[in-house]
């Protein structure tokens, strides 16, 4: 009695999940076929991986593969797979989306992380500015942001992971540069809140925000969606990475319940491990990720300067303690938001 | 002519749907059936979702310091807009049915664009268009005032939407009102004024109240078209919509459901008590 409309209810999300994101099936038969449930940006670089991949595939099995997409905020993606929706693998921008397919279904172990190398993020990035060009604010590090004379956008940290870690990022700096002084802290972190001028709820909305509205001195948001806007931009913008910043993790992995009954296990596999090779990240570093390839990083070291990256350990813990103490309900952002 | 279409005689009165359609036990069912499972089931869900939360959890999620505020700003952003509806929708109701002009079917139909476009597309192009580097943003800018990203943006938004309420209820009972009653009353010497406040508006009264409710209603629960251009600051511009949706970003849908359970109460609240109002006002108006 209870559980029947949120049955329904479910059933319904999980029919519109799989219809709006997969599009039109191809009508040309594959061997075999794969379900990539992926965040809501990566659209052009999977479609692009995905093309590299199923050559590299046909090359080492003689298998054609058809490779399917479907992208979202992740933890909406998320969301689906504990649903039902069958993805075999998993390609998201938050550890904690990925962690909760463990805890909600056990859908994957979890130990998922040591399953592939680098804690299985094959590429990473960090959270760098946009400002506008000739830079007339002078922004050049997380202390210019709480003058009173700088605006920033971006999205808001408790609707968005992206949001998240610049809040993060901005933590990191502060107890670098504070040590213990858990006021000073709180008040860098308060005025650097007061600063915003928009808080859109996405990644996307608040660069929109930026440039399209004109709202704003400085748009903080992953270097690579940064470089991006800088590069299609005629010069209108310029990057500026600060010195100390977070380490934005990219987790993949396979779904251990769905590749069983889909049968997709080696190819699940393979894909996610041929993210490590070189051409791979060769591809990736182009679409402005940072990558661990000795040789791909060489190649693109004038693109990705030098900076301390924080990861999530040396702010906050881990992502749970993160999770609860900082972003939920009546948490340190609440407290730091009141007025 | 005008009694019969005014309803005040007609051979059908009574209970008309059973006399004029067979079937009368059959659609009645299938009526019921249909509010049931698309009206009726989705709430009981919702009302579910919030049975798991104890009465102090339920309060503590509801009285939440940045919830309240929340709710200050919908409900005084969807008063204004509605209001604004109010005297905006019956001005293009009354342009619409009592003057002739070349290109009134066009925007009649065009009354309706706001019901048919995505809500995100409104919210987007209002933005754009309130920026202060958009069309009216710029003017705007220079007379000192700013809409987007304030809560001036979100009673824009709210008004844009919720618009098409206050016309289409207004519309079909301002023309079935019968234009002898004015010619009478003017014939008498009444003053337009008088015209207006005694003839007139006592017969739209009603209808222009239940299209300024519907109005406010649809305004409290407005997302999508509000998100893009309130800038969101907590305590300021924040709408309750946008605490509803963030509950659910945190997987706690316990607690939205229980943000989304007031909104629910109030709207229905509202709408009833309009409902109410409203037969009475009309007994009183027709004498019985």
């Amino acid at each position: 009695m209870l559980q029947s409309p949120r049955k329904l209810i479910k059933q319904l999300v999980v029919a519109l999940t799989v219809t709006s994101g997969l599009g039109v099936a191809s009508a040309q038969a594959a061997d075999q076929e794969l379900l990539n449930s992926s965040y809501d940006i990566a659209r052009e670089l999977f479609a692009s991986y995905n093309e590299l991949f199923a050559e590299h595939w046909q090359q080492e099995t003689g298998k054609t593969i058809e490779i399917n997409q479907s992208h979202g905020g992740s933890s909406k993606q998320a969301q689906a797979i504990i649903q039902g929706l069958r993805a075999d693998v998993v390609t998201y921008n938050q550890v904690t989306d990925v962690d909760i397919l463990h805890e909600r279904g056990n859908l994957i172990p979890a130990d998922w992380r040591e399953r592939l190398p680098n804690a299985s993020s094959p590429y990473y990035s960090t959270m760098a500015f946009l400002v506008r060009a000739g830079n007339p604010k002078n922004i050049q590090n997380w202390d210019d942001l709480v003058r009173d004379d700088v605006s920033s956008v971006l999205p808001n940290p408790k609707t968005s992971g992206n949001g998240r870690y610049t809040y993060l990022a901005a933590l990191g700096y502060a107890q670098k540069t504070f040590g213990d002084d858990q006021e000073a802290i709180d008040n860098y972190l308060r005025e650097f809140l007061g600063n915003v001028a928009v808080f859109d709820t996405g990644g996307r909305g608040a660069t929109t925000t930026f440039v399209e509205r004109g709202i704003g001195d400085v748009l903080l948001t992953f270097e690579s969606e940064v470089n991006n806007i800088a590069a299609q931009s005629d010069g209108e913008y310029q990057v500026v990475v600060p010195k100390v910043s977070f380490l934005a993790e990219f987790p993949v992995t396979w779904i251990d319940r769905s590749v069983e009954r889909n049968e997709t296990t080696d190819v699940a596999k393979a894909y996610l491990e041929y993210l490590y090779s070189e051409e791979a990240q060769r591809l990736i570093a182009g679409f402005n990720y940072r990558v661990h390839d000795e040789t791909v990083k060489a190649e693109f070291a004038d693109r990705f300067p030098e900076l301390e990256l924080l990861p999530i350990e040396a702010i906050a813990g881990d992502w749970k303690t993160a999770m609860t103490e900082h972003f939920a309900s009546g948490g340190k952002l609440d407290q730091l938001q009141r007025r | 002519m005008s009694e019969l279409s005014g309803g005040r005689w007609s051979p059908l009165r009574g209970n008309p749907g059973k006399r004029v359609l067979p079937g009368f036990a059959l659609s009645m069912g299938i009526s019921l059936l249909f509010i049931s499972l698309i009206l009726l089931l989705p709430v009981t869900g919702l009302l579910v979702q919030t049975a798991g939360m104890s009465w102090e959890q339920y309060w503590g999620v509801i009285t939440d310091e940045r919830v309240v505020a929340s709710y200050k700003v919908t409900l005084w952003a969807a008063g204004i807009a509605s209001l604004f509806n109010g005297i905006a929708g019956l001005l293009l109701a009354w342009v619409l049915v009592r003057y002739e002009f070349p290109g009134k079917r066009l925007i009649d139909a065009l009354i309706d664009l706001p019901f048919a476009l995505p809500t995100a597309v409104a919210g987007i192009t209002l933005a754009a268009l309130f920026a202060e580097n958009g069309w009216y943003g710029q003017l705007l800018a220079e007379l000192g005032i700013k809409v987007a990203f304030t809560p001036l943006g979100i009673v824009v938004a709210m008004s844009f939407t919720s618009l098409p309420f206050v016309v289409r209820t207004v519309q079909p009972v301002l023309e079935d009102l019968p234009v002898e009653d004015e010619e009478a009353a003017i014939s008498m010497g009444a003053s337009d004024l008088a015209v207006f406040r005694r003839i007139l508006f006592p017969s739209l009264w009603p209808a222009l109240m239940s299209g300024v409710a519907l109005s406010f209603t649809r305004s409290l629960g407005e997302f999508g078209a509000v998100i893009f251009i309130a800038g969101n600051m907590p305590y300021v511009s924040e709408i309750t919509s946008l605490m509803i949706f963030i509950r659910l970003q945190e997987f706690d849908y316990g607690a939205a459901s229980a943000i989304a359970s007031v909104v629910l109460i109030a709207s229905l609240v509202l709408l009833l008590a309009i409902n109410l109002w409203q037969a009475r006002y009309l007994r009183r108006l027709h004498g019985r």
